[in-house]
């Protein structure tokens, strides 16, 4: 088997519980974000008051884990001071880096903050070297989020021509749109994913099911699925909708509820060049975060021993009871 | 769903929240009609009542779901229950399954499968997606209800065992042996 220099493994927490969670479960990295908008898991219940991750982020170091703060979204015109507060808080709470997605953030943090660790959200949308350098000069961004649009080989070659660390996806959600640029729900409900921190929001979404327990999902007005009984159902998000088009008849016309899990690239990953690999999932339970991050601190620990992980209770948390290596296996995934 | 050509903006504003709903359960059987369930009030009463004492965090994670009534049908088990987690009166009763119930959220699923998720044993959206459970109603109560309880240290089932004081052990015993006699099967 390979072996290779552990990266750091990041991981979601959409609350403070879930947040020791994923630190006793073996978590390098915790990403969390405020509560409201900044970020782009703005959904119910979940996030961090000031004081909250205040105590999170004590809970972490004394641990020698560390805590990124999403603040991740982009902020609409008069709407800036919540974005430069949130950046503001998160560098007074002493987080160990921001993650931004906004060029107008991105110079404030250089600006006001030039010590802040600053990386770069995928929900920036830079995939080339051109892109990222940009960033980095500019800005002095340390680490990209990159967009999980790249094949491994592609990872390799921005890798070589980019100075700064490249943080991958490698478990959890995936959508197909581009990063940051997807407007689907906005279209339907009015609430903007990027700039409102949330798609497909839980008071526009609602579960109808029948008799027969086959299962109608709307949002807003619009039905989006009907799921039958026993077939497995994923998230309430139109681009994984089943529709009739003019070529074909109820079926996913972008993508099918599935979730990305990039288990056995791991090796070729940090062979790329990747430093940090990163487990969505920020709007799921502690049921999930433990599980998830466990597994992969043990496949992490077993590929760096030379050894062959486990990975087989991963595809029961998936989405859809199904999983794809993406477009970092092939451009042909979809 | 049928996407059936260009969607009209105007139409599209519309959310889900404050439309309660009736449930009836048209195959509710005579057990359930004969069921007493009063000596269970009391039971729930001071489960509910605990859980708000020690958790008084949850309430601000709850928001506006805190005025929501949830109704969970755990399959195979004769009645009801309804939950109303009003901070300043939360309360949770049994009720017959020959009842009309008013409610904003139904949650449904295998006694076991709902065990699980109290216990934060299984993730609930691999629940839902795996069709383990159903959900129905005000998806935004049901989610900041989930939150709020996923957010405890102690799990919903740890908490209903010291509910019981001293006898808190064999509870949280009996409890552990429900989850595996049932979990084989959920
Ligand atoms: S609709 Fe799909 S692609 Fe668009 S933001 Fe939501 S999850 Fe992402």
């Amino acid at each position: 088997m390979t072996q290779f220099e552990k990266p750091e493994l990041v991981c979601p927490a959409g609350t403070p519980a879930s947040l020791r969670t994923a630190v006793d479960a073996g978590a390098d990295a915790v990403y969390c974000g405020f509560k409201g908008p900044t970020n782009a898991r703005n959904f119910s219940g979940l996030n961090f008051t000031k004081a909250e991750l205040s105590e999170s982020v004590k809970y972490a170091h004394d641990r020698d884990a560390i805590v990124l703060a999403a603040i991740n979204s982009f902020p609409t015109a008069g709407r800036t001071d919540l974005w430069k507060n949130s950046v503001d808080d998160a560098v007074e709470l002493g987080l160990d880096a921001v993650i931004i997605a906004d060029i107008g953030m991105a110079q404030y943090v250089a600006r006001e903050h030039p010590d802040q660790r600053l990386h770069l959200s995928v929900q920036a949308g830079a995939s080339s070297p051109e892109a990222i350098n940009y960033y980095v000069e500019q800005f002095g961004v340390k680490r990209v989020v990159l967009p999980r649009i790249l094949t491994v080989a592609e990872i390799k070659r921005v890798h070589d021509a980019i100075d700064c660390e490249i943080e991958a996806f490698v478990f959890g959600n995936i959508g197909m749109m581009a990063e940051g640029r997807c407007s689907l729900t906005n279209y339907v409900t009015g609430v903007s994913t990027n700039m409102d921190g949330v798609c497909s929001p839980a008071s526009h979404v609602e579960y109808e099911p029948d008799e027969n327990e086959n299962l109608t999902t709307r949002l807003g007005e619009f039905a989006i699925d009907c799921i039958s009984c026993g077939e497995t159902a994923g998230y309430p998000t139109i681009c994984k909708g089943r529709y009739d088009t003019a070529i074909k008849k109820n079926y996913y016309a972008f993508e099918e509820p599935i979730s990305l899990n990039l288990t056995r690239l791991l090796p070729d990953l940090i062979k790329a060049g990747v430093t940090a690999l990163k487990i969505e999932g920020r709007q799921r339970s502690r049921a999930y975060i433990r599980s998830v991050v466990s597994s992969f601190r043990e496949a992490i620990d077993a590929y760096a021993a030379g050894d062959e992980p486990d990975i087989s209770q991963l595809i029961a948390l998936t989405e859809g009871g199904k999983e794809t290596e993406g477009a970092f296996k092939s451009k042909t995934w979809r | 769903m049928r996407y059936e050509g260009r969607i009209d903006l105007s139409m599209t504003k519309k959310t889900h929240r404050g439309q309660p709903r009736i449930f009836r359960d048209p195959k509710a059987g005579p057990i359930s009609r004969a069921l007493p369930l009063f000596p269970l009030q009391p039971v729930l009463r001071r489960i509910v009542r605990h859980v708000a004492k020690i958790h008084p965090e949850l309430f601000e994670r709850l928001e506006t779901g805190a005025f929501k009534t949830f109704l969970i049908d755990a399959k195979g088990i004769p009645f009801l229950l309804v939950l109303k987690p009003d901070p300043n009166s939360p309360t949770l009763v049994a009720r017959s399954r020959h009842d009309e119930i008013q409610y904003d959220v139904l949650v449904s699923g295998k006694f076991s499968t709902l065990l699980q998720m109290i216990d934060s044993k299984s993730d609930s959206d691999a629940l839902f997606f795996n069709r383990n459970i159903l959900i129905s109603g005000d998806t935004e109560a049901i989610l900041l209800l989930r939150n709020a309880l996923d957010d405890m240290d102690t799990t919903l089932a740890d908490d209903v065992a010291t509910a019981f004081g001293p006898l808190a052990k064999p509870m949280r015993a009996s409890i552990n042996l429900a989850n595996r006699i049932t979990g084989a099967r959920a």
